[in-house]
């Protein structure tokens, strides 16, 4: 599999990162050499492994039903690029 | 703040701050604690409340936490207080510290190495006396590799035993906080006082706090240590197989059995890392997106420019490198061919431990293929800078605890780890085999202080 | 049962078309905090005032699962006669959008908490059932607001992580009406378990409705089109009209349907293309590693089970066999389960069938006219059974008894008391009755003669007459039975 880069332009859009035309050519080089090193899996036959889904070996643990977190507003906004007393605030969406 | 400035270690130094808290022990002093006192820089990847955390990035160059990481918390807990935050690779990828926005560390092995990564300015503030003792966090060899770049000592505990909560997260499935001290016993103090169940983690391993530095015991005569043939790799240099000789040796003097084992899926963990790792940094990253925290891009006319010219601006190439990596084995078509094969793989290679230590009580590995390098070395070639963590990654893939010893010295004087891996949860008993190494060693690690 | 036809199809000039029409139900679960986080779930909350670290996916927060919510989804699966997974998986949905904190959603994929099932619906034309392909637990997204800025958009998180669950259904549907009643039937079940409150003004029932049109006996799906979250039964009704003839009339142009995600404008009355969506569509989804595989023992489904309540299905079966009810009459007052409450304390004191014409007509009218809902109803049960039992009785008639439910209405009194006191009882007396009929013949002696005389049309003056002169109170029956017998006499 090698990526051109049409797909590295794809790829970035998805992940909203903005690559220029300088960026993309080092970058399609880059990631090629990096999937030729991971593609060594392709050598090994897996069809009869099952895939890892936990490390642990336990059921996922729950909380109950409770309030006892919110209400924090002003330190959920405190961070922000931009804000007002109730909202965080971004660009208009352009649908 | 001299040593600060060559050696960039700090990103935010709390020193006012650690005046007043040792004051106050000063006034008061509590011995009965792990830590009683002891002022600690930790890495800047764990969340401190009131003080800027940045994982390394400049999309995080502004973040002031108003919350505690549970790891944090509990070494403060047990009468540590913060002496500021340590410098690494930007949202811990990296083996040099090479890509932090805040600049590279130097290692104060000697200047213009570079002091491993992604916890190097853990290992280089510790191994210049500028932190007692330090924590880092290992998603690959992040605190191994750095540790015996440094000839200091580095453990990545067991996936669980430490709470991720509050940490920034790199890989959700691989990282895991843990200690970085100049011996096995400050090591065994400082797992002691970091670990521990958390109900904020679903990932947290509930079980009974365990007393590593009260039971710390040198007598490891008896014990079974598997040497996996698998971790002789091409192009080794002949030092670190020397070294990993005379690891063999000092065990069989302490009276160790030596065993040959194979763990026959070891050459695939590093191929499979490097899916699942950047597949869950994909996403654990999507959230740096200039909306609620961090930096945001002036530039775009819409949501969707700020957010491409936010993470593109914010993001160093290292990070944007591996994001695109991760949303590419992720994607539709390719998800089966990458990402669910590497997890197979992923099972493979933990068969292969789990097999070995019916057998076996650790393993011995070197921690490193190699010493510590110089810097810009290896910047280049992205590949070349991920066969450094050959060794470490396996532990993460598998979730078990692994310890790296500084064991010695290549020609050039630089020090070189081995480590030891061991069964889930039986930290003891590693750090029991490196306390006894360590006693046996003679290794000491020779630092001049040419930076003061 | 009906003899009525199902007849939806669309009639283009090429031919007649079938509506294919498959539905993702997001409801909201009822639990007092989030799916992951400890946050509350209350509608109406000050802006980003119910938002934790997490739900904002502040750096290093971890979501831990509420119990309640895995139970209520268990709850519904099984309301559903689905097959609950023991083993699910959450997933994580990614993209990017300004009310996602996180940049994805926690939502289950390849391993749903439960399986497949089935609903049944009470169609004119019979029972229909509609397969449920799979219920999920995943979270609601935060709330954009457009319109308080014309460059900028705002941002509430209040909604960020609340529980939903998704219900897909296989493409069973047909038509706007069977859409009607499936939601309505969700909605009820979610109701009886107390998983969903159904409030859709408040949002906690939205759909995405899927809708593909084929030549009538086509055995293929055409291409399929989804027409995200609307959250009324009547747009949903009105988009797939507008959509499944928008596809019918690209066909007959001899053109393709192209697989996309549609938007309905509830102004314009019309669905149109979200382009914008469409990069979105690979979400890339993968277990979420920060938890683990979720494990439910047999044993609380078994719990679970055994603690359900009585399902409306099975109600209505009971009210037809034990109450002798249409099965109309049964649909209607199992449709809340407050009604069948109300209706089953009613007939527990009175005549089952009459309480049933009696709270379908008179007391549904005057709910629906006030606006309320039955458990604010201004006449307890209790008294509605009194009332009920009076007019069985013949203690008042049905005329009076509309006078006397009205005053209940107003005063909340007991039916019993106002009969009393305003002196409403029946007159049900024979003697008395003759006693006021002959004095009514006698005043109208000329039309006694007529009614003799073959014109039988009177009869109803002379009941007139008596109605009037009892103040409306005489027994129907028997002022019938008296006046036959006299005037034939």
């Amino acid at each position: 599999m090698s990526l051109d880069k049409e797909k590295i332009k794809h790829i970035a859009k998805l992940a909203r990162i903005s690559v220029d035309e300088a960026n993309v050519e080092s970058l399609t080089k880059d990631l090629n050499s990096i999937f030729k090193f991971i593609e060594q899996l392709e050598e090994l036959n897996t069809d009869k492994v099952e895939p890892l889904s936990s490390l642990l070996n336990q059921s996922l643990r729950s909380r109950k039903d409770q309030i006892n977190d919110g209400g924090i507003r002003e330190k959920i906004l405190k961070n922000s690029p931009k804000e007002n007393e109730e909202f965080f605030v971004v660009p208009k969406v352009v649908e | 703040m001299k040593a600060q400035k060559k050696l960039n270690t700090f990103v935010t130094t709390t020193f006012e701050q650690a005046l007043k808290k040792a004051k106050q022990f000063d006034s008061k002093p509590n011995f009965n604690q792990l830590l009683p006192g002891i002022p600690l820089a930790v890495k800047d990847l764990f969340c401190t409340d009131g003080i800027k955390t940045t994982a390394g990035s400049n999309i995080l160059n502004n973040f002031v936490p108003s919350y505690e990481s549970t790891v944090t918390k509990n070494l403060w807990n047990n009468g540590a207080f913060l002496l500021g935050k340590l410098n690494c690779d930007e949202f811990a990828m990296g083996s040099s510290n090479e890509t932090s926005y805040y600049g590279n560390v130097i290692n104060p092995i000697g200047d213009k190495l570079v002091p491993g990564g992604s916890s190097g300015g853990s290992s280089s503030a510790l191994a210049a006396d500028l932190t007692p003792a330090t924590i880092g966090t290992d998603t690959g060899g992040s605190i191994r590799q750095p540790a015996s770049f440094t000839g200091t000592v580095g453990l990545k505990p067991t996936y669980g035993l430490c709470s991720r909560w509050g940490i920034v997260a790199f890989a959700s499935s691989l990282d895991q906080a843990g200690p970085m001290t100049k011996n096995i016993t400050d090591c065994a103090i400082m797992l002691e006082a970091m670990s521990g169940f958390d109900e904020k983690d679903s990932t947290s391993i509930n079980r009974k706090k365990e007393l590593y530095s009260r039971n710390l015991n040198d007598n490891i005569k008896g014990l079974k240590i598997g040497i996996p043939k698998e971790y002789r790799v091409d192009k080794m240099p002949k030092e670190i197989d020397e070294l990993w000789e005379k690891g063999k040796k000092i065990l069989k003097n302490l009276g160790v059995q030596l065993i040959d084992i194979s763990l026959p899926h070891t050459k695939y963990a590093l191929p499979t890392y490097y899916i699942v790792a950047p597949a869950e940094a994909s996403s654990n990253l999507a959230r740096y997106d200039g909306v609620r925290y961090g930096y945001r891009s002036q530039k775009g006319k819409d949501l969707i420019e700020m957010y491409e010219n936010t993470r593109s601006e914010g993001f160093g190439d290292e990070v944007k490198r591996r994001i695109l990596i991760g949303t590419y084995v992720l994607s539709s078509g390719y998800y089966d061919a990458y990402y669910l094969k590497a997890q197979k793989v992923r099972q493979l290679i933990k068969k292969d431990f789990d097999e070995n230590f019916s057998k076996v009580d650790a393993i011995l590995t070197p921690s490193t293929p190699s010493s510590a390098f110089k810097i810009g070395e290896k910047t280049n070639d992205p590949v070349s800078m991920y066969l450094n963590d050959i060794f470490t990654v396996p532990a993460n893939l598998a979730g078990l605890p692994a310890l790296s010893l500084p064991a010695g010295s290549d020609k050039k004087g630089y020090p070189l780890g081995l480590q030891l891996i061991g069964k889930s949860l039986d930290e003891q008993k590693i750090l029991n085999i490196g306390y006894a190494f360590e006693k046996n060693c003679g290794f000491k690690n020779e630092i001049k202080k040419w930076w003061l | 049962m009906s003899t009525e036809k199902f007849n939806y199809f669309i009639n283009g000039e090429k031919g007649k078309y079938e509506v294919i029409i498959g539905l993702e139900v997001h409801a909201q679960v009822l639990s007092s905090s989030k799916l992951f986080s400890g946050s509350s779930t209350k509608f109406g909350a000050k802006p980003n005032n119910q938002v934790s670290l997490i739900d904002s996916a502040f750096p290093g927060m971890l979501p831990v699962i509420n119990e309640e919510c895995v139970k209520q989804a268990v709850r519904t699966g099984l309301g559903l006669n689905a097959k609950i997974n023991n083993f699910s998986v959450f997933d994580r949905k990614n993209y990017f959008y300004a009310d996602l904190p996180q940049g994805y959603q926690i939502s289950q994929y390849k391993n749903p908490i439960v399986g497949e099932g089935k609903v049944f619906l009470d169609m004119p034309y019979g029972s229909k059932e509609i397969g449920i392909e799979r219920l999920h637990l995943e979270q609601d997204a935060g709330k954009s607001i457009h319109d308080m800025d014309p460059s900028n958009t705002y941002v509430d998180l209040n909604r960020s992580g609340i529980a939903l669950m998704e219900i897909v259904s296989k493409p069973d549907l047909r038509s706007p009406d069977e859409v009607n009643a499936y939601i309505k039937k969700l909605r009820t079940i979610m109701r009886y378990l107390g998983t969903c409150d159904g409030n859709m003004q408040e949002g906690s029932l939205r759909a995405d409705v899927n809708v593909s049109v084929r030549k009538l006996g086509d055995k293929k799906f055409g291409t399929r089109c989804e027409i995200k979250n609307v959250n009324s039964i009547k747009f949903m009704q009105m988009a797939i009209e507008y959509e499944a003839s928008r596809q019918v009339e690209v066909l007959e142009e001899g053109k393709r349907i192209d697989q996309e995600t549609r938007l309905f404008d509830t102004k314009k009355n019309e669905t149109r293309s979200m382009r914008s969506k469409e990069d979105a569509h690979d979400y890339r989804y993968f277990p979420d590693p920060d938890l683990l595989p979720l494990k439910i023992e047999q044993k609380l489904v078994d719990d679970l089970k055994k603690s359900l309540p009585e399902l409306p299905d099975n109600k209505k079966e009971r009210f037809i066999k034990d109450y002798g009810l249409t099965s109309y009459e049964a649909n209607v007052l199992v449709s809340e389960k407050e009604i069948s409450d109300y209706y089953e304390e009613v007939a527990k004191l009175s005549d089952k069938k009459l309480a049933a014409t009696w709270m379908m007509g008179d007391l549904f009218a005057m709910l629906n006219d006030k606006g309320f809902n039955i458990t604010k109803s201004p006449i307890s049960a209790k008294h509605f059974a009194e009332l009920v039992k009076s007019i069985k009785s013949g203690e008042i008639s049905g005329r009076i008894a509309k006078e006397v439910f009205e005053i209940m209405v107003e005063s909340g009194d007991n039916p019993k008391k106002i009969i009393e006191s305003k002196g409403m009882k029946q007159q049900s007396d024979p003697k008395e009755l003759e006693k006021m009929i002959n004095e009514i013949l006698t005043k109208n002696k000329d039309k006694v003669d007529q009614y003799k005389a073959g014109k039988e049309k009177l009869f109803g003056f002379f009941v007139g007459q008596v109605m009037k002169l009892s103040g409306g109170k005489a027994n129907p029956q028997l002022t019938n039975e008296i006046l036959k017998k006299l005037l034939k006499g």
